[in-house]
Parts: C-alpha cells; sequence; structure tokens
C-alpha cells in the first residue's frame, strides 16, 4: 500500500469527463424520454431532493395558511356568505342529481346496460409549478402513499386540470392539459363532435387538431370529456372554442381553445380514482385479451 | 507576481466541504423555490442560482466542485423541476467543462472583470438545456428566455464577494 499522499492527483483527463458526462445524460435523457426505464433511479434521486423540496415549498403553504386562517377580513366574511349561498343551491341540484342517479341505475338495470361507477376523489394541494419553460407540469402534495398511481385524472371545481404522470412516495407531478404533449379526447356538448384536444405549451391555450375546415364546430363550443379512451370519465368540461381560422392552404382549421378550468390559477384539486379497465377488443377474435398488457396500455393512453 | 496579479494579494483560506454543499443546496432550494405562478416576467428573469454558484466553485476550487458535481446537481435540479431527466446535468456539465478549461485565466481577474466570462457560461448552459429542449420536439419559448444569464451575470460580483466571506482570514488580535 502507497503511504505517501501523490502530490499531483491525475484523474482521468478533462476530456475524457466531459465526453463520459455527456454520454451518460444523453443515455439518460434517451432513456427517460423513450424507454421510460427510469423510475427506480427517478425514486432514488428524489428522496434526496425531497426534503429540499419540502423546505422550497414551506414558505407558499404558510402563505396560504395564513391568508386564510390569521388575517381574518370583510373578504372572508364575504367569502363565507357567498360560498353558503353556492352550497345551499349545490344541495338543492345534489338532491335533484340523486333522485336522477337512482332513476339512472334503475333504467340501466332494465336495460341491461354495464353499471356507471361513482367517482371517488382525494383532495390535494398544488406545491409549485416548475418555471420550466418546456413542459407544463405542477407538483401536488400526495403520492404512492396516498395511494395515488400514474394515470389519474386530475380536476378542479370547473374541469380537467391534467393527469397524474409521475409518483412519488410523498408527492406527485401532474401534466397540465396546456403541455404539448397532452391530449385529452372531447365530445362537443352542442353537436356531440367527437376530436381531441391537445395542449400547446403555452399557458391558457389549447387547441384541436387535425378537424377539417368545414367541420361543424363554432366559437363558443364547450367541449367536455368524451370518455372514449377509458381513462377520463366522460362529461367533464375541458375546454371552450375561442378561436377559428380555416386557411385555404390548409386542410386543416386551426382551432384554439381556452381551458374550462383554472388550470394556472387554482390551489386546491381533486385526484380522482382510476376507471376500471376497460375490455379491451381482441385484435384477432380467437385470442382472448389479456389484462396485463391492457392495464400497462391504460396508464399511458393519456400522455402521448 | 504581485504586479500581475494585484486582485487576489490576500491569501485565502479553503473553504470547508460543509460550506460548499450548503451553498450549493442553498442555491437549488433558491431554484426550487420559485413557482410559475409568480408571473411570467419573474420567471424569465430569475438567475439560474445553481448555475451561479457552480461556476464559483468551479472557477474558484476547481479541484475540489468539478464536473462530476455539476452533473450530479444537474440531475437533482431535473427531478425538482419535473424536466427530462439529464437535461440540466448536461447543461451543468459542459459548463463546468469550459469553466475548468478557463478557470487560470479567470483567476487574474477581479469579479467586476469576470461579469462578461460568467454572463457567457451561464449563457452557454442555457443555451444546451434549450438545444435539448428544442431536440426533444418543444417549442422556441422566445429571446426572452436568455435574459435569465444576463441577470445571472449581474449578480455575480455580489455571489463573490458572498461566498469569499468565510474564506477570509480573521486578523489575529493578538498581532503587533
Amino acid at each position: 500500500m502507497d503511504a505517501t499522499p501523490r502530490f499531483f492527483r491525475h484523474g482521468p483527463g478533462l476530456l475524457a469527463r466531459l465526453v463520459f458526462f455527456v454520454m451518460l445524460s444523453l443515455v439518460l435523457m434517451a432513456l427517460d424520454t423513450r424507454f421510460r426505464y427510469l423510475p427506480e433511479i427517478r425514486q432514488v434521486i428524489a428522496m434526496a431532493v425531497y426534503p429540499l423540496q419540502k423546505l422550497a415549498y414551506l414558505p407558499s403553504v404558510l402563505y396560504s395558511r395564513l391568508d386564510s386562517g390569521v388575517f381574518v377580513s370583510q373578504s372572508l366574511i364575504d367569502e363565507v356568505a357567498a360560498l353558503k349561498q353556492q352550497h345551499l343551491a349545490d344541495r338543492g341540484n345534489l338532491q335533484r342529481l340523486q333522485a336522477l342517479e337512482a332513476e339512472n341505475i334503475r333504467l340501466r338495470k332494465l336495460l341491461d346496460a354495464t353499471k356507471q361507477l361513482e367517482n371517488k376523489f382525494v383532495l390535494s394541494e398544488i406545491l409549485s409549478v416548475p418555471p420550466d419553460p418546456f413542459s407544463r407540469k405542477a407538483i401536488l402534495d400526495k403520492g404512492s402513499q396516498h395511494d395515488i398511481q400514474p394515470g389519474q385524472v386530475v380536476v378542479d371545481d370547473a374541469g380537467v386540470v391534467g393527469q397524474i404522470t409521475r409518483v412519488y412516495p410523498l408527492l406527485s407531478e401532474m401534466t397540465l392539459i396546456t403541455d404539448k404533449d397532452h391530449s385529452v379526447p372531447v365530445q362537443s356538448l352542442r353537436n356531440g363532435l367527437r376530436s381531441v384536444v391537445s395542449g400547446t405549451g403555452a399557458s391558457g391555450v389549447l387547441e384541436m387538431r387535425y378537424l377539417a375546415t368545414n367541420a361543424d364546430i363554432q366559437r363558443g363550443d364547450v367541449l367536455v370529456t368524451s370518455g372514449i379512451d377509458g381513462v377520463y370519465p366522460p362529461g367533464l368540461p375541458v375546454a371552450q372554442v375561442s378561436e377559428i381560422r380555416s386557411n385555404v392552404t390548409n386542410a386543416f382549421a386551426r382551432i384554439a381553445c381556452v381551458p374550462a378550468a383554472g388550470v394556472d390559477r387554482n390551489k386546491q384539486v381533486l385526484i380522482l380514482s382510476l376507471l376500471p379497465p376497460a375490455p379491451e377488443i381482441p385484435v384477432e377474435p380467437a385470442v382472448p385479451a389479456k389484462v396485463s398488457p391492457a392495464e400497462k396500455k391504460r396508464g399511458r393512453s393519456g400522455v402521448h | 507576481m504581485a504586479s500581475i496579479n494585484p486582485v487576489r494579494q490576500e491569501i485565502l483560506l479553503s473553504p470547508k466541504d460543509w460550506f460548499v454543499f450548503l451553498s450549493l443546496a442553498a442555491a437549488l432550494l433558491l431554484n426550487l423555490m420559485l413557482s410559475q405562478e409568480d408571473g411570467e416576467v419573474w420567471v424569465w428573469l430569475r438567475p439560474d442560482c445553481v448555475a451561479l454558484v457552480l461556476l464559483y466553485w468551479c472557477l474558484n476550487q476547481s479541484q475540489r466542485v468539478g464536473m462530476s458535481m455539476a452533473f450530479f446537481m444537474g440531475l437533482l435540479m431535473d427531478i425538482g423541476n419535473a424536466s427530462l431527466l439529464g437535461q440540466h446535468a448536461l447543461a451543468y456539465s459542459v459548463m463546468a467543462f469550459v469553466a475548468l478549461l478557463v478557470y487560470r485565466r479567470l483567476c487574474l481577474f477581479s469579479a467586476w472583470q469576470q461579469i462578461p466570462h460568467a454572463g457567457l457560461l451561464l449563457f452557454l448552459a442555457q443555451l444546451i438545456t434549450l438545444l435539448t429542449a428544442l431536440l426533444a420536439g418543444n417549442p422556441f419559448p422566445g429571446w426572452a428566455f436568455f435574459s435569465a444569464s444576463v441577470t445571472g451575470a449581474l449578480l455575480w460580483p455580489l455571489l463573490s464577494i458572498l461566498l469569499t466571506i468565510p474564506q477570509r482570514q480573521r486578523p489575529d488580535p493578538d498581532a503587533l
């Protein structure tokens, strides 16, 4: 054993180290985008960052608590009064809804149709929206410890906000519907026209792609989830058409929409539970559908 | 030698390991603290604190903080920022590489004279982040994206002074 420490430490050369780290990060990026093999590595690094994240989000959490808990002001009293009125109105509606639901179940039984599932949900809070110009994501304060799974839909009081895409033990990442890689299958409330609404990467702007210029769509049309994807429950408001531009040179109209939910405003959101796996249509009629690939596919089908 | 290097006349103490780690952790904390809800302008102007602190240590303690530390901090940043894993890691390690190439020359300059160099290095890191994002299919976010390296460069002297304070030798009270 060499007892004397060497005066000059010679590690690998500068260029060799550069090549090593560049290759390593390129491999990581490729694995992360193309194969999604990295949940374990991500989990480990996430545990190292978690205390810092907790500390970093503390001021905003404290501020919102102080704002609502300490400073009892006139605006708060007004808000409570408004909420009470809203509550009364909602109670009335809810009673009607319960009657309708009972009637619906009875009718469905008569028709022998599939039962609709009631939605369970978890209340959650948006801790932070990382200032990354390239992705629209938010970090929620519930994780796999609270039985959150990737693929769950996140809504607020007005409509769809996004979808859980990554889950850590105590936090989870939600991809907002305005993210450019996110699409929601929708249906127009006016005429039932089915289409897909995709994010653009800009806040507060969605677009409907690949709709022919002569498609029956108008400004102000409300778009709700169609539910055919088996991920989003049907009937949740997603967006409203705000602008239609048709260009002669283009086969498709450019249709811009405004999200219905307060995608960038709300702090409190609801995480809906996963829908039961949809029965997969077998590719070959002779082979029965397997459960596990169907489940795998379903978890990702919301994000392309 | 003193005439060539008028800036570093005082001999600085070697910073403690815990101080280096603490400064990096504090920088990461500052980066995580900012949320997009704080407003568009503030998001664009915010300097990348982790890149700044990494740059300082790469230029001043290059035998201790180098590319591996930059890569590791980049990974932490990627997770905290919910971005593509490896994006910041790549940007920071290339930035650290260039910093290690030029640190001997930059040591001759005062903190004020280092501003353009720091700005250029921060710009390089941002450029790499942008390139990887563009390759992944993201739209160009606009030139305002690069304003972060300008504010970062302007904060450079302040950061240099702050991080140098604990390395200063205390005047010996028993000295004659």
